[in-house]
């Protein structure tokens, strides 16, 4: 009988610390992309597409490899396009560690890129902008280049951050 | 009896007559092989236009090129290629009118480095004036995204030129196997297409040095990613020797107008340049060899290692010339370059 009611009180107990931990433990779903008009004349104009590391060659062939060797989870990718100017693809990669996505982040510098003050790191060029922040790495590319394209691409990619 | 002096003074003369006869017969002995050398080298036209990506403000200005230059630039090319005056004579010499011809484009680096929509539409516009109708023209490339991204819209109306993905046709449930190549082909090209136009873009590739034509296969096959080990070597030569393939794709209309030198194949605008060039030929060995040069060349004037240097030569080149795959040529002294 004792046991009886301690079995029922320990089951209670166990139910409620699965419960807690379970809230504790879940993960918040990370929605790097800003809505339209979060940023200053940028317009989402795509679905968010998503590849696992496996399948990561469906969008970037044999680049995969590199990213799969510096331990990718994931990249998830979406279009964008600023004040009927300017269209612009920007990819978020999820790695495993800070480390993975520094090596990334190193290896795809050149020399005509300004470093600029964004996140863990951050480059920008004419019409891209690579920053990492913790193990996200994050690309944003346009197709086109205008006099406005440069600081546009900030205000989106200090936008994808602050949502990282 | 003639002295020793005499006999060698007319031995001289006789000589020099017999000589001078020998002579002549060896020069055009030597010109009949060289012409016939000639015949056999393999012809890769190299078109250029250095105004296709226009002044600022006009046309071709930004990441398109001028419409009509490419038009032009491609009926030169097309001309120079085949000798034939016209370019719809050049384009009846070259294709069938009455079967469904395939242009397989490549839009995997995203609409920032894609065969260009004014070269696939210069190419469709020449087949419909050569007698193909609109219907029996199929653009694909390896899904509906990549299609999209080389300016194209999904159509399957028979009335038009077709345009669709690999993944949506669905590929042949037979495994066609050549070395290490075990894939399934799309039934674009297995069940559609009587003949293929290999439409690539040039650009550097991290994995396999460089991808132009052979490599533009890659997106006819189901799993293209198991072809990647070794760079691409022996993968690329492998899967152009799988008979549809080898038999099927036969022209190669390179699209060199813009590339990126180095990072590829994604798209990186700081590594764009603009050859303003298309490339033409049957070999495909021939075209790659070509390829190959102009990337490293680029790469030189950038400051940056050549391919081999950077440890990632384009070796599947080499090996889609040796015996076993036979698919052309990567001597240069076989091939005959034309630029126009």
């Amino acid at each position: 009988m004792i046991f009886a009611k301690h079995w029922k009180a320990g089951t209670a107990v166990l139910a409620l610390a699965t419960v807690v931990a379970g809230i504790g433990c879940r993960k918040v779903q990370v929605d790097p992309f800003p809505q339209s008009g979060a940023i200053a004349g940028w317009q989402k104009t795509s679905d968010t597409r998503v590849y696992a590391a496996k399948d990561l060659w469906q969008y970037i062939d044999g680049d995969a490899d590199r990213y799969v060797g510096a331990g990718v989870i994931s990249v998830a990718t979406s279009e964008y396009r600023y004040r009927d100017e300017v269209e612009a693809v920007v990819d978020v990669y999820k790695m495993s560690e800070a480390a993975g996505a520094h090596k990334i982040f190193a290896g795809d510098q050149s020399k005509d890129g300004k470093s600029v003050a964004l996140s863990d790191e951050a480059i920008a060029y004419e019409q891209s902008v690579i920053f990492r922040k913790g193990s996200y790495l994050v690309r944003i590319v346009a197709y086109e280049s205008t006099p406005d394209t440069g600081q546009a691409l900030l205000g989106l990619a200090r936008g994808v951050a602050s949502n990282l | 009896m003639k002295s020793r002096r005499q006999f060698l003074k007319e031995a001289a003369a006789g000589a020099v007559l017999v000589g001078s006869t020998g002579t002549a017969n060896r020069l055009a002995l030597a010109a009949m092989v060289d012409r016939r050398a000639e015949a056999t080298k393999s012809k890769v036209v190299v078109a250029r236009d250095p105004a296709l990506h226009g002044t600022a403000g006009g046309p071709g200005t930004g990441a398109q090129p001028d419409e009509q230059r490419v038009q032009n630039l491609l009926d030169r090319a097309i001309t120079a290629y085949t000798g034939h005056a016209s370019s719809v004579t050049a384009w009846k010499s070259l294709v069938p009118m009455d079967k469904v011809i395939g242009l397989k484009v490549n839009g995997l680096g995203s609409k920032g480095i894609a065969t260009h929509p004014a070269l696939i539409m210069a190419v469709a516009e020449r087949l419909q004036q050569a007698g193909v109708k609109p219907g029996n023209i199929v653009v694909w490339d390896q899904n509906a995204h990549f299609v999209e991204s080389c300016g194209m819209t999904i159509n399957t109306d028979p009335s038009r030129i077709r345009v669709y993905s690999s993944d949506v046709a669905g590929f042949e449930d037979e495994v066609s196997t050549w070395g290490v190549a075990r894939i399934r082909i799309t039934k674009i090209l297995t069940r559609e297409c009587s003949m293929v136009i290999n439409m690539p873009i040039l650009k550097d590739h991290e994995g396999a040095g460089v991808t132009f034509a052979m490599k533009n296969m890659y997106g006819v096959v189901d799993k293209p990613n198991t072809l990647h080990g070794n760079h691409c070597n022996p993968g690329v030569a492998d899967l152009n020797c799988i008979p549809v393939i080898r038999t099927t794709v036969r022209l190669t209309i390179g699209d060199a107008i813009s590339s990126v030198y180095d990072g590829g194949p994604g798209f990186h605008p700081e590594r764009l340049w603009y050859p303003n060039a298309l490339l033409i030929g049957e070999d495909r060995v021939a075209v790659d060899t070509i390829a190959w040069e102009m990337i490293d060349r680029k790469r030189a004037e950038m400051g940056l290692p050549t391919l081999e240097a950077a440890g990632r030569p384009p070796l599947y080149i080499a090996t889609a010339a040796d015996a076993a795959h036979s698919l052309g040529t990567n001597d240069p002294h076989r091939i005959k370059r034309v630029e126009i």
